[in-house]
């Protein structure tokens, strides 16, 4: 198993920009992996825990990012690459072609992946394609999107929602890649022994060569804050007609 | 929401446990029109309530912080939010075993009962998921308990509504402070202006900033305490409620570890001081979780990790149980880790409630209530009092550096006498460059660097032999040496000058002079020029708030001179007093004024032979001051002691200070002058002549008449406190200050010990010993007599136990050793005509 | 030339294509170049015809072994990715669902060409400049980028899809592309309905959303039966699928589904971004929270103050007696 994540800022607040406009202001942040990520990783470590093996965990950012490899090591996977960059971001291009690239090595030295697991898509950067741009760089069949995952004989059986509410069973034969949605698991809370072990792990650390990419951040805005204010119906259940009345506004009672 | 008043007697800003019980207290007081706002909502508006451990242990080893804490649990229990658990502190070391053992003194002496020494396998018994293997034993406290702060917060404020004093207002920001000729005029809030005639700034971690609106410092800094919450604990799972086993303190890891319901968690204070800016705390929008709860910052907590897991195995090592939520907690923390209470020193009306944590919040609440209503708050805030910072001490240098180095020794075992390292050399006397080429030991004192003691005078060891009083011990040893010892003896036999330039000094002038410090003091002010005058000062309720000296200057000029660390709240006392029709002007000199005592049976020798000033004792009577000429320097002398010996304060300006010392110590070589240390004019000459000294005997809780300092007369003049001190005078006092002799500092192990004082007082049987008002009595202050030849301690005794030669006993690590009663009152035990100081 | 790249189910093309292909319009208006749309399978000449009112002079139809069937994302990629081969589109517009996403992603990786996701607006040009949503549309950047076609994915609910002010009749063109045997190497082997039971949050007209005020599992039923009464779904935030209250399937956020009803309750949510996100797409909200402050509140049309425990059941009864009428 390989499980790629990305180190985001974790949000919960109001976001605000730093004064040049190029980040998320990140004093008041800690920082994490997007939550589809998370699911990711629970998903490698379950697959090991099922059906034996190890799983690798893998991510392209600055030498901070340790602490988001070592959260993944905490909860069981078993080591960590780091493509160290400076810190600056890299397209959904280059980063794709730089985990394709570190792959193709890491398999080099110890054979191949069954599965890649990425996450549908970054928590910040929403770029939905750097899974899919690896499977076709290494040639690999892709699923996204995943929400329950099997493995049986060689092949990944996938469900994954449809566009009508329903689910489809996809099935993809191994080794392929797999794009990750929060929901496939409830990913499981780090244990102390997990976070002694992961703290002592080596991480393997390797230079990515950088390509070159063709989107470019030019800077970032804020949308525009609504000004309407809301209108108050009232307090407790005496609003109640009031909200009948709404609904009636709307054709959602008679 | 209801409206906001525009005009309110008191707007206390901060909703937290704090803030609530201050208006709590207030509106049980008979306050109305309080306003309670706070920029977040309720009952949780994202302070540091909203995070705390909820935990309460009882025993510190200060006297005011277990008063307030006791007070506070007794608040939680009427409240309804109190759950008993028990608390151990486990120790990993034996040093740490001893200082268990000295906990259990300080639950003695200050009335914590029950407390009991386990061993490993009692802890066990308690709390079956500990390691036994690797503690020494513990420390067990069956009253500590977790409390609901904000529940308690809520019932608080639902009281004060209840009583029609409270308008509440969350959500509302203040953003400013109006401030009119010195006084709080007015708050700016997001929701109007309030116009109050009090404002309480009770804003945890923001309080320097709401502080700073109105022109005034609240010297503290946030910093981080890591929490972690692991679970689900499977032992938990059958419990009932939200707690059921006892809370462990790792203190020599500098953690604690508690049940939670289904969870345990583990709080540090073990890693690196992590500081933040009270500008930098996120608003409640920016935060992630709520603006004290900061990104947990892994990495300062991975070595604690091992540590807990090394104590709780059992639950800890379950890889099953994880870490679900995991902060750096904001909590406030203050240069000398006391609270920050009372009104601010800048501006009136303004007082700041701060500092505080969730086990002395009802108590400090209760305090600034009382203080604002009357200005006499039944437990002595004196150690709390926000007043009692210089300058120096609000430094945003200060409060970093003390701070940070304060972190890590919240759980430390900390000698009574321990010097902080960090930002020293601040307020140097003029004697400095000298005291140091005599290789003088400097402890602090308010910022100031005061010699403990000489090197120079190690050759002195020799020739006192064992009337040193060696120490065997390495606890009392620390902090001290003999020479200090040495010091005393040879002040005594020939002459030693003291650096007293600590000293806080105020003049007080004009033509209301005399009625102001009428009004002031209890002695009698209207003495002929040239006097000077011991006297304490009262408050109206006739409890004890200072004791100083005043020097009569002249006709309308008063010189109050006061201990350095005490200056800042006596000048506040003596300012907040001053005549409204300017009659009577307060100004601090003390950086203008150096002084160096003269103290030595050789004194007036020494003094004799550099002065053409008649200091005879007849031309300079003992009990007078005035101006005399030394080689040139023209300083002020007055004929005082606090060591019991002949001789003189010698007052001289700053920049003359050094000339002063030169003269002086040439002129005393011939007389065999040593230079002596605040270790004897503090401690072993004081306690030789029962001398009581603020903060050990004097405080608030005690009386003049139980203290032993009512005169036979009490003038006709009105003072501060005259009615209650008459009434004080008519009845048989519940306690008498004694002083109590060492009769053997054998331990059972043969090793000579030394109290250092805060030591119960116990009977020779091990009884403790408590007075009719529910006073327990306890050593006031402790040192060797060297020329009494044994160790003195000072304590109020019961009625019924103050008889000279009652036979008592001492509790020090666990040892009880005999003690008898030498003197009941305050006649000396050295030189008991002071025959000496008058000679 | 812009191509839009149009989903359907069974010939009717979604909401989030046609909200694509507005913006494509705008686009060609802006640019002068002409629209052109793609729909993959036999069934999307329904779906060619529907197009007219939307604007495309031309729809291509990829249809051949494979397209015709169920969606199969490589595949379906690699008409795509054929398409712009043929025709060289300066722009390609995809809709910013999950298989608008995929789709988009699968040709882009094939034809080694940049691809910006979740445009809300875009200035062709020397470079294209963009302007996209992060963090689910909390912050957007303008970015620009370089290639002969960019390929960009049109954010959800971003634009309102409206009609072209006249209709064309769109030439449908049929081609079969060649693709490769690789791309069916994923296949869908089974299907499950959706539940016909209740109404998909994703295209409910009424949404009824509990937040970690609800308290706890058994706190949902009356938020159940008021979805009932209204003929909507119940959602939740994401504190209450962490917690097991709810099944993920109703999370409302960025990882989560993203809703757009006529009108959305939100009860004892506060409203953290995660959320906020995700409910975006609702044209009314209606807040139910004790606290005035609580951030959901700024967005809210109408805000109830007061515990939901008390203010629902009183709605509950007040609509039923309403419908009883």
């Amino acid at each position: 198993m390989l499980v790629c994540v990305k180190r985001v800022p974790t949000t919960g607040g109001k976001i605000t920009l730093t004064p040049d406009e190029q980040e998320i202001d990140t004093r008041f942040s800690g920082w994490t992996v997007s939550p589809h990520e998370e699911c990711a990783v629970e998903g490698a470590v379950r697959i090991v825990e099922a059906h034996g093996g190890t799983s690798t965990v893998l991510t392209l950012g600055p030498a901070a990012a340790e602490e988001q490899l070592r959260d993944a090591l905490a909860v069981g996977v078993n080591d960590a690459v780091l493509l160290e960059t400076d810190g600056s971001e890299w397209d959904p291009e280059e980063t794709a072609r730089a985990i394709a690239g570190a792959v193709a090595g890491l398999e080099a030295d110890r054979g191949p992946f069954d599965l890649l697991l990425f996450g549908n898509e970054a928590a910040d950067t929403a770029d939905h394609q750097v899974g899919i741009r690896v499977a076709h760089a290494l040639g690999r069949p892709c699923v996204a999107g995943a929400k329950a995952l099997e493995l049986r004989d060689g092949t990944a059986v996938v469900r994954r929602e449809a566009p009508d509410g329903g689910w489809e069973v996809v099935e993809a034969p191994l080794p392929a890649v797999l794009t990750v949605k929060e929901g496939i698991n409830l990913p499981r809370y780090p244990s102390v022994p997990g976070r002694i072990r992961a703290k002592k792990k080596e991480i393997h650390r390797v230079a990515p060569e950088r390509t070159g990419g063709r989107v470019r951040k030019r800077r970032l805005v804020l949308p525009p804050e609504r000004k309407e204010q809301a209108e108050i119906l009232g307090h407790g259940p005496e609003a109640a007609p009031k909200v009948v009345e709404v609904l009636r506004s709307l054709g959602l009672v008679r | 929401m209801p409206e906001l008043p525009d005009e309110a007697r008191v707007v206390v800003i901060g909703g937290g446990i704090v803030g609530n019980s201050v208006a709590y207290h207030l509106a049980r007081l008979g306050w109305r029109d309080i306003v309670l706002l706070d920029k977040g909502p309720f009952p949780n508006p994202g302070g540091s309530t909203g995070h705390a451990s909820n935990f309460i242990f009882l025993v510190d080893h200060n006297k005011e912080m277990t008063k307030v804490t006791l007070d506070s649990v007794r608040q939680y229990k009427e409240l309804g939010v109190f759950t008993e658990c028990g608390g151990i502190e486990v120790a990993r070391t034996p040093e740490r075993m001893e200082e268990l053992k000295r906990r259990v003194a300080s639950a003695k002496s200050w009335g914590v009962e029950p407390v009991e020494l386990l061993t490993p396998a009692q802890v066990k018994d308690l709390v079956p998921f500990i390691n036994e293997e690797v503690i020494l034993g513990g420390f067990y406290t069956p009253g500590v308990g977790v409390v609901d702060s904000l529940r308690a917060g809520t019932l608080m404020r639902e009281e004060a509504e209840r009583l029609g004093a409270l308008t509440i207002s969350p959500n509302t920001e203040v953003l400013g402070i109006d401030v009119e000729r010195g006084r709080v005029r007015r708050v700016r809030t997001t929701r109007g202006d309030i116009r109050a005639e009090l404002v309480a700034v009770c804003c945890g971690v923001w309080s320097p900033r709401i502080a700073r609106m109105a022109g005034a410092s609240i010297p503290l800094t946030p910093a981080v305490h890591q929490m972690i919450d692991v679970g689900p604990v499977a032992r938990f799972e059958e419990t009932v409620g939200e707690i059921a086993f006892p809370i462990v303190r790792d203190v020599d890891k500098n953690m604690y570890e508690r049940q939670h319901g289904s969870e345990f968690e583990i709080g540090s204070y073990a890693h690196r001081p992590i500081l933040v800016e009270p500008d930098e705390i996120p608003s409640i929008e920016e935060a992630v979780l709520s603006p004290t709860e900061l990104p947990f910052t892994k990495e300062d907590f991975d070595p604690q990790m091992e540590d807990a897991l090394e104590l709780f195995p059992e639950i800890l090592g379950d890889e099953r149980v994880g870490v679900k939520y995991a902060i750096n907690g904001l909590i406030a923390l203050t240069p000398d880790g006391m609270p920050l209470v009372g009104e601010t020193p800048e501006v009136k009306g303004l007082w700041s409630v701060a500092a505080i944590w969730v086990k002395e919040g009802p108590g400090f609440g209760r305090i600034a209530a009382e203080w604002m209503t009357d200005g006499n708050p039944e437990i002595d805030p004196h150690q709390s009092d926000v007043s009692r910072f210089y300058d120096h001490q609000r430094t945003k240098h200060h409060i970093v550096a003390r701070c940070s180095e304060g972190f890590n020794k919240t759980y430390g075992i900390v000698h009574p006498m321990e010097q902080w390292s960090s930002n020293r050399d601040v307020r140097l006397s003029p004697f400095h460059a000298r005291e140091r080429e005599l290789g003088a030991v400097f402890f602090e004192a308010a910022g100031w660097e005061r010699p403990f003691w000489y090197a120079s005078n190690e050759p002195l060891l020799e020739e006192y032999g064992d009337r040193v009083m060696p120490r065997e011990a390495e606890w009392e040893s620390r902090w001290w040496s003999p020479i200090i010892n040495a010091e005393h003896l040879a002040m005594r036999d020939r002459v030693g000058i003291v650096d007293l330039s600590a000293f806080a000094i105020f003049d007080v002038t004009g033509p209301g002079a005399l009625a102001f410090m009428e009004r002031m003091c209890v002695q009698p002010m209207d003495v002929p020029v040239g006097r000077v005058v011991y006297t304490p000062l009262l408050n109206e309720a006739g409890r004890i708030k200072a004791d100083l000296t005043v020097m009569r200057l002249g006709e309308d000029r008063f010189r109050i001179v006061t201990g350095g660390l005490d200056g800042p709240r006596d000048r506040k006392w003596f300012v907040d007093h001053l005549p409204e029709d300017g009659s009577a002007q307060l100004s601090d000199v003390t950086s203008a004024w150096c002084t160096l005592g003269l103290w030595g049976p050789r004194a007036r020798d020494v003094l004799a032979s550099v002065t053409a000033d008649d200091v005879s004792n007849a031309g300079f009577p003992f009990g007078t001051c005035r101006p005399i000429e030394i080689d040139g320097v023209r300083a002020l002398a007055s004929r005082i002691s606090y060591v019991g010996e002949l001789g003189w304060e010698l007052y001289c300006p700053m920049e003359q200070g050094a000339r002063l010392w030169d003269v002086l110590f040439e002129a005393g070589q011939p007389h065999g002058m040593v230079p002596v240390g605040i270790g004897v004019y503090g401690t072993t000459a004081r306690l030789e002549k029962c001398y009581r000294a603020y903060g050990n005997e004097l405080e608030m809780e005690y009386t003049l008449v139980e203290a032993g300092l009512a005169r036979r007369a009490v003038k006709d003049a009105p003072f501060l406190g005259r009615d209650a001190y008459l009434r004080q005078r008519e009845s048989e006092p519940a306690a008498i200050l004694c002083t109590l002799t060492l009769d053997d500092p054998t331990s059972s192990s043969g090793v000579k010990r030394y109290m250092l004082g805060r030591e119960p007082v116990l009977t020779r049987d091990g009884r403790p010993l408590e007075d009719g008002l529910g006073r327990r009595s306890y050593v006031t202050s402790a040192g060797s007599g060297p020329s009494v030849g044994t160790h003195i301690m000072l304590a109020y005794l019961p009625r019924e136990h103050a008889q000279e030669g009652a036979q008592l006993a001492v509790e020090y690590f666990g040892e009880r050793y005999p003690v008898t009663v030498a003197v009941v009152g305050n006649r000396p035990l050295f030189d008991p005509e002071n025959a000496r100081m008058k000679a | 030339m812009i191509l839009a790249y149009v989903d359907h189910r069974d010939g009717a093309p979604d909401d989030a294509s046609l909200e694509a292909l507005t913006l494509g319009r705008t686009l060609a208006e802006r640019t002068g170049w002409p629209l052109e749309a793609l729909v993959v399978g036999r069934a999307g000449r329904a779906a060619a015809e529907a197009l007219g009112v939307h604007g495309p002079a031309v729809v291509h139809v990829a249809e051949g072994d494979g397209l015709d069937g169920p969606y199969a994302p490589q595949a379906w990629g690699a008409a795509l990715a054929e398409a712009v081969r043929a025709a060289s589109p300066k722009l390609v517009l995809s809709p910013g669902t999950d298989r608008g996403h995929e789709t988009l992603a699968h040709a882009a990786a094939a034809l080694d060409l940049p691809m910006v996701a979740n445009c809300v607006d875009i200035s062709p040009g020397e470079p294209t400049v963009v302007l996209r949503q992060r963090w689910g549309g909390t912050v957007l950047e303008e970015a620009e980028a370089d290639g002969p076609t960019i390929l960009c994915s049109v954010a959800l609910h971003a634009v309102q899809a409206q009609p072209a002010p006249a209709p064309a009749d769109p030439e449908v063109r049929p081609f079969a592309p060649p693709v490769p045997e690789e791309a069916f190497r994923v296949r869908v082997i089974d299907r499950v309905e959706p539940d016909r039971g209740g109404v998909s949050l994703a295209e409910a007209k009424v949404v009824v959303g509990g937040g970690r005020g609800v308290g706890g599992p058994e706190g949902f039923r009356v938020l159940e039966e008021l979805a009932g009464l209204l003929g909507g779904a119940v959602g939740c935030s994401r504190v209450v699928t962490s917690a097991g209250w709810r099944p993920h399937a109703e999370q409302i956020g960025q990882t989560g589904t993203r809703i757009a009803p006529d009108l959305y309750i939100a009860c004892g949510i506060s409203g953290a971004t995660q959320h906020m996100v995700g409910c975006r797409g609702a044209k009314r909200l209606l807040v139910v929270n004790e606290d005035p402050e609580a951030p959901i509140i700024a967005h809210a049309d109408w805000v109830v103050l007061g515990d939901l425990h008390e203010v629902l059941p009183a709605v509950v009864a007040a609509v039923r007696a309403a419908t009883q009428d």
